[in-house]
């Protein structure tokens, strides 16, 4: 996955030689490796029940933290989500709802 | 061959330009460096360069353009001055952080307040720890010769930094005077092509460029800086000879002026080293054993061969075209002492501030100068730091 030099390769112990230079990042998506889900303002709890797949949630996602896999949504990506509620507003089906930000699954 | 010619500083500046030929220039008009981009669009017009002019609405917005241009894998150049190059601060430090090898005119002019168009070294002075090289020029043809050597030193694999290419504004930008100038095809050999190995358009690799670099990162990253930086001396060097085997004219980190059993020196930058030494000769005609030493790279600044070249001196004169106002003299003379310091303690120092805001330095200044090196010699008082060319009350 992570190829020669990209981000997957760089993390917070490597020593100054390992940097690339001017920090350019090789190769695309590796936002995957950087975790800014440590806080959220609010969780979303999904219920797998109510969800239809309709798939409405997934692009508004500002932070790409709704995975999909073979054309249906999985729980949320908690390493990234930041609880903006956005899918939460679009969900036709009340599947989405926004609970207290430590509250629900965590990473 | 190369032949003569007649022109100013920013007209040897356009011709350089126009023989390297580079792929983006993006520059907004300021005094006095507004000539340059003046001169590239008429070439631009003509016919005669290939480069793509872009016309940007301020300078930070000049040096952006830059860095998106310089990322996508061109050659990028821009031209400044004083206040535009304040303006430019910020992507400065963005175009040396991201390690790319934009080349600039910086036409030295005093920095606004109180507002003043003439020749000072305020501007660059402030950029003097931005990560960019700095290489100063005395005349319009070192203006030329250090322009055709810039792209070199800024592409070098080890250095990959940007560069500014200095001259002091009106006495060196608009005074004409001949020079030698070299044939285009001599200097695009001498310049060579640019093929960087990594770039924003290469559909073969998709690349980031100037990630968000948290605490466990940017240390790191200016470590990666530093060691370019250091890089850079010896390309300087190599790069400087080469350009002395292709064309005849030799330069090294400074020029040494009558050194060799030189007892009082000064040490001065840009246009005012010509006063100086003028100044040296009269001197020598009288017995004083008088040098001087013009300063042409800052950045890196070459501390080491600095001590090294004032280890017979008695007395030393550090010149500063620029009062940082930092209640302990200029840039040059707190880097100059500090490189001494260790190394030649037996010298005494005095630091000038001196031409702010375009005002002349004449060769009586200069006489003042070694007047005063020789009276601290023999145990005279005078003071750590001096400004001279000033109206006040005795």
């Amino acid at each position: 996955m992570a190829k020669e030099n990209s981000m997957g390769n760089i993390h917070e112990k490597s020593p100054w030689q390992d940097i690339t230079e001017g920090g350019f990042v090789y190769g695309p998506g590796n936002s995957v490796y950087f975790n800014t889900g440590d806080w959220r303002v609010r969780t979303p709890k999904w219920d797998p029940e109510k969800c239809r797949q309709c798939l409405l949630c997934f692009p508004v996602c500002p932070d790409s933290s709704i995975p999909v896999l073979e054309s249906k949504r999985q729980d949320f990506d908690f390493g990234h989500c930041k609880g903006c509620a956005i899918c939460a507003q679009v969900c036709p089906f009340g599947a989405i709802t926004m609970g207290d930000a430590g509250e629900g699954a965590d990473e | 061959m190369s032949k003569k010619d007649r022109m100013s500083g920013n007209q040897a500046i356009a011709l350089a330009i126009r023989q390297i030929d580079p792929d983006v220039i993006a520059a907004f008009p300021i005094t006095p460096s507004t000539e340059i981009p003046q001169y590239v669009s008429a070439f631009k017009a003509d016919g005669l360069i290939s480069t793509e002019f872009i016309t940007v609405e301020s300078e930070h917005s000049a040096m952006s353009a830059c860095i998106g241009a310089s990322a996508a894998g061109v050659r990028a150049m821009t031209a400044t001055s004083s206040a535009g190059m304040a303006l430019m601060y910020e992507m400065l430090y963005v175009a040396s952080s991201d390690r790319l090898p934009i080349v600039m005119a910086a036409v030295n002019r005093a920095l606004t307040g109180p507002i003043n168009i003439n020749a000072d070294h305020s501007d660059s002075m402030g950029a003097n720890n931005s990560g960019w090289i700095q290489i100063y020029s005395e005349d319009a043809q070192e203006a030329y010769d250090n322009m055709l050597m810039a792209h070199r030193i800024a592409e070098h694999e080890k250095v990959m930094l940007p560069v500014m290419i200095c001259q002091d504004g009106f006495i060196t930008s608009h005074g004409i005077e001949n020079i030698e100038v070299e044939e285009d095809s001599l200097v695009k050999n001498f310049v060579g092509e640019y093929h960087p190995k990594k770039h924003l358009l290469n559909p073969k690799e998709i690349i980031g460029v100037g990630p968000y670099s948290i605490s466990a990162y940017y240390y790191e990253m200016k470590m990666g800086q530093f060691h370019a930086m250091e890089n850079a001396r010896k390309v300087i060097l190599d790069v400087s000879a080469d350009f002395e085997k292709t064309f005849g004219r030799k330069y090294g980190f400074f020029e040494e002026y009558r050194m060799e059993d030189a007892e009082f020196a000064v040490l001065v930058m840009s246009s005012s080293a010509g006063t100086g030494k003028d100044a040296v000769d009269a001197l020598r005609e009288k017995g004083v054993k008088a040098g001087l030493v013009k300063l042409r790279v800052y950045r890196p600044f070459p501390a080491a061969e600095l001590a090294e070249a004032f280890k017979g001196v008695k007395a030393l004169a550090i010149m500063d075209k620029c009062d940082g106002l930092s209640g302990n003299g200029g840039p040059l003379g707190a880097e100059v002492r500090a490189a001494l310091y260790g190394k030649t303690d037996g010298i005494k120092t005095i630091n000038y501030v001196f031409g702010l805001g375009g005002r002349d330095i004449h060769v009586k200044d200069f006489f003042g100068i070694y007047d005063d090196l020789e009276a601290l010699v023999k145990g005279e008082s005078r003071p750590d730091c001096k400004h001279i060319g000033v109206r006040e009350k005795r």
